[in-house]
């Protein structure tokens, strides 16, 4: 597959030549062990040149002196399951990788707009499908696509919410790869309205690489992220129902061996405001209130960090311990406002996924700014037979599947899995979309051996109250295997900080 | 502030200070046993020890006979007993972690690192090359979790339930060591004038002493010998000695005006109460009508203290 990556140009014919080490090896050595033709991208130019006088035993100190750090800090993530050998429970770090993604100002500018303009379509989206159905009625998405997802709530159909926003924090799964033209491109992988997670790593590792390095930052213009809590409580705050000017707003987490309690903790923390678990909420007269000290108190805005079914046990899984019950009633009371939304599910499901620049044409009367990866619905025939025929090439996804199970990769795959995958795609078509292998991009990245490429996806975190921000640039994931595409924190995937230069 | 929040800070403190007593009281046991005597009185102080925390009868089941060895392994790294040092810090940090955006950073990272520290240590079998030098290690942490708490936090509610915590559980915890500590030297406790049991006397008290940093204090405030009235004067009454039950219990009245509300009034009353009986109690009186069962009486009273601020704050009846 060609290579690409987000520090070096390489040019299509040393690419090919090019040798799976070419780019390992000490920090020193690595501009010698690059092929003829390849050069460092402008935007990374000072980088190159000042990491090239680094020494491997002072990156190596610094790669230490980080995750003593995340320790003490205590940013880790839980793990369910076995104990660590050092009796830390089951805390573990999410690998920090030292060298940035970085991201040209103008490239971001564009992806900002593209940004915007989906999670505006996809929250008008939302609305209409849990009001008058427009999309539905014009044909444009089969009724029967939304109407029977497991995701769509009915206990949402003409539920106002605050501002028509139903999906206020956004998380927008980003690779970069060739188009048709050769040219990097950015492309929208997947959609989170639920509860994205990871903004708190974004943060976390900015403030390390200043801490780590920084001279870096005197030598280059990155824009900043450190405001990213002040736009979340803007956003919640703006999204009260009520016409309190001092809207209470919480955090609601599953607790503290939730994977994300780190986050919660911090965002709760960062904005201020209270971290409730469910059982510190309750509800009277269709009002949400926390049980405090000085007795009850009233509840605004919930940003909750726990998913849909859990949230209310009186309308969804009635053995949930981890909502509070009464919530949905006052929810559709007006009373109180849940960020995101109860419902969004059904817009980032990979079913919907294919739609979505019809909606942003539907709603919007635009041209989508960012393009999605191609995808064939295997309910289409055509799609179906083009996939059937194909798929030795193609990634084949479940539409309801995650984390990588229900997936077939093509040119992974032994013939026999193919012909097994075949079989159940063709028993059930309207389960399975299917995409093109994508050469993603890689960023050079630091492993056991040296410096090596590895392939990174950017998670940027899109807030919409009264109207939509965010902070530049985002969370970066790293795959730390070799040729690996699973940046997920559950599979051995690490972060990197992601600067957006202006240059 | 929410009343789990609350909870957690209160539980945090107090397994601090707990994990801190039983430093203290290990750390003398040890000292002590370095001293010339007999198996039979080391046995005493060991047993003593096993005592104050009522684990006898579950240290028997698991270890049998109590050796100097066993204890210590017992009540420092055993996971299983819920009164060792790993315990204990385990209890405070995970208190801390579910409350820690409400903590200061600084905090946070004392209690997490206090956690880290504590357990390398105990792997890396720095605890057994010398078992003086960590149990001084603990006593330092816990003062730093205090003065870093009273250095960086808002002077709100969630500081002042740390400190209740604390007192809380410093007030019960000297009152159990007095208790065991006067138990133990009952038979001999008006002394016989004998040079032996002086000597062996001396020992005894200056241990109990220093287990509470008082030693010096003792000197100070009585330019004495160590007499045994004393000692149960200084730890009990003495409002400036600051591990004394009167001490404590001060603390324990002023957070809870602090903190106080409404239903927390009969709360403060009950303690407002028993401080008030320290405050004008006098140490022949008490000795009179028989220091143990005092004691007894101020640890149930102690007790009920704590079982009325859960009730009142930190597990409130829904409304």
């Amino acid at each position: 597959m060609q290579k690409f990556d987000e520090m070096y140009t390489t040019p299509a014919a040393a690419g090919q030549s090019q040798s799976q080490g070419g780019r390992q090896g000490p920090s020193q050595s690595q501009s010698q062990g690059l092929s003829p033709g390849t050069e460092v991208r402008e935007h990374y130019r000072t980088y190159g040149q000042w990491l090239a006088r680094q020494s491997a035993e002072l990156m190596k100190a610094r790669r230490e002196e980080a995750e003593m750090i995340f320790r003490r800090v205590g940013i880790t993530f839980a793990v369910y399951g076995a104990k660590d050998e050092d009796g830390a429970g089951t805390e573990r770090l999410i690998p920090f990788d030292l060298i940035p993604r970085i991201i040209p100002a103008r490239e971001w500018a564009g992806m900002e707009k593209g940004l915007i303009q989906r999670v505006n379509a996809l929250n008008r989206f939302i609305h209409d499908v849990y009001h008058e159905q427009e999309i539905l009625k014009a044909g444009v998405i089969p009724a029967e696509q939304i109407l029977n997802n497991a995701q769509y709530r009915p206990e949402m159909k003409g539920v106002d919410v605050p501002n028509q926003v139903y999906s206020h924090i956004s998380g927008i799964d980003i690779v970069r790869a060739p188009n048709a033209k050769g040219e990097g491109e950015y492309y929208v992988l997947e959609d989170n309205l639920r509860v994205p997670s990871g903004v708190s790593y974004m943060l976390e590792d900015r403030k390390m690489m200043m801490r780590l390095f920084p001279e870096l930052f005197s030598a280059h213009r990155v824009a900043p992220v450190a405001h990213y809590p002040d736009l979340l409580l803007e956003t919640l705050r703006a999204s009260s129902p009520g016409t309190s000017a001092e809207p209470t707003v919480v955090v609601l987490t599953p607790g503290m061996y939730n994977s994300a309690y780190f986050e919660h903790a911090f965002l709760a923390q960062q904005m201020g405001v209270e971290l409730v678990e469910g059982q510190d909420l309750f509800v009277k007269d269709n009002f949400v209130y926390m049980r405090t000290t000085r007795g009850p108190r009233r509840v605004d805005v919930i940003y909750r960090r726990v998913d849909d079914d859990f949230l209310d046990p009186k309308v969804f899984r009635p053995t949930s311990t981890l909502g509070c019950p009464g919530l949905m009633d006052a929810y559709r009371a007006g009373h109180v406002a849940i960020c995101n939304a109860v419902g969004t599910g059904v817009a980032d499901d990979k079913s919907i996924y294919p739609y979505v620049p019809k909606m942003i044409e539907f709603y919007l009367g635009e041209k989508p700014i960012l393009n999605n990866v191609p995808t064939y619905m295997c309910r289409n025939s055509e799609d179906l037979k083009y996939v059937m025929a194909n798929l030795k090439d193609l990634v084949v996804k479940e539409v309801h599947g995650a984390g990588g199970y229900g997936m077939l990769v093509g040119p992974a795959a032994t013939k026999a899995e193919i012909e097994d995958f075949g079989k159940a795609v063709l028993a059930n078509p309207s389960n399975y979309i299917a995409q093109p292998t994508l050469s993603l991009s890689t960023c050079p990245t630091y492993v056991e051996q040296g410096i090596a490429p590895r392939h990174i996806d950017l998670r940027p975190f899109v807030l919409t109250g009264k109207e939509v921000q965010m902070v530049p640039g985002g969370l970066t994931r790293v795959a730390l295997k070799e040729g690996s595409l699973v940046v997920n924190s559950s599979q051995g995937g690490g972060t990197k900080d992601t600067w957006i230069l202006e240059i | 502030m929410l009343s789990r929040t609350a909870d957690h800070l209160y539980w945090m403190n107090r397994y601090t200070e707990r994990a801190e007593n039983t430093a203290r009281m290990l750390n003398v046991n040890y000292e002590t046993s370095l001293l010339p005597q007999s198996a039979a009185v080391a046995q005493v102080g060991w047993q003593g020890l096993l005592s104050i925390s009522e684990l006898l009868p579950s240290y028997t089941a698991l270890y049998g006979e109590v050796t100097a060895k066993g204890v210590m392994e017992f009540m420092v790294r055993d996971e299983d007993n819920p009164s060792s040092i790993i315990s204990c810090l385990r209890a405070a940090r995970e208190n801390a972690r579910a409350v820690r955006g409400t903590l200061t950073t600084e905090v946070w990272e004392t209690q997490n690192q206090t956690w880290l520290e504590v357990n390398r240590m105990l792997k890396s079998g720095e605890f057994e090359r010398d078992p003086g030098q960590f149990f001084e290690w603990v006593k330092f942490r816990s003062h730093l979790s205090r003065g870093v708490a009273v250095g960086t936090m808002l002077m709100d509610e969630s500081l002042h339930f740390m400190r209740l915590g604390t007192f809380l559980e410093r007030a019960d915890n000297t009152a159990r060591l007095v208790d065991v500590k006067f138990h133990a030297a009952q038979r001999d406790f008006f002394g016989n004038g004998k040079q032996k049991d002086q000597e062996y006397d001396f020992y005894h008290w200056s241990a109990i002493l220093r287990s509470v940093s008082g030693f010096e204090i003792y000197r100070k405030v009585y330019r004495d010998v160590i007499r045994p009235e004393r000692v149960a004067e200084l730890l009990i009454l003495r409002p400036d000695m600051p591990r004394s039950l009167h001490a404590s219990m001060n603390e324990v009245v002023s957070n809870l005006h602090l903190v106080g509300s409404d239903s927390g009034s009969e709360t403060l009353r009950h303690a407002g109460k028993l401080r008030a009986e320290l405050q004008y109690g006098r140490i022949d009186e008490i000795l009179a009508t028989g220091l143990h069962a005092f004691l007894t009486q101020f640890l149930d009273r102690v007790n009920d203290i704590g079982s009325r601020i859960s009730q009142d704050f930190l597990m409130p009846e829904v409304a």
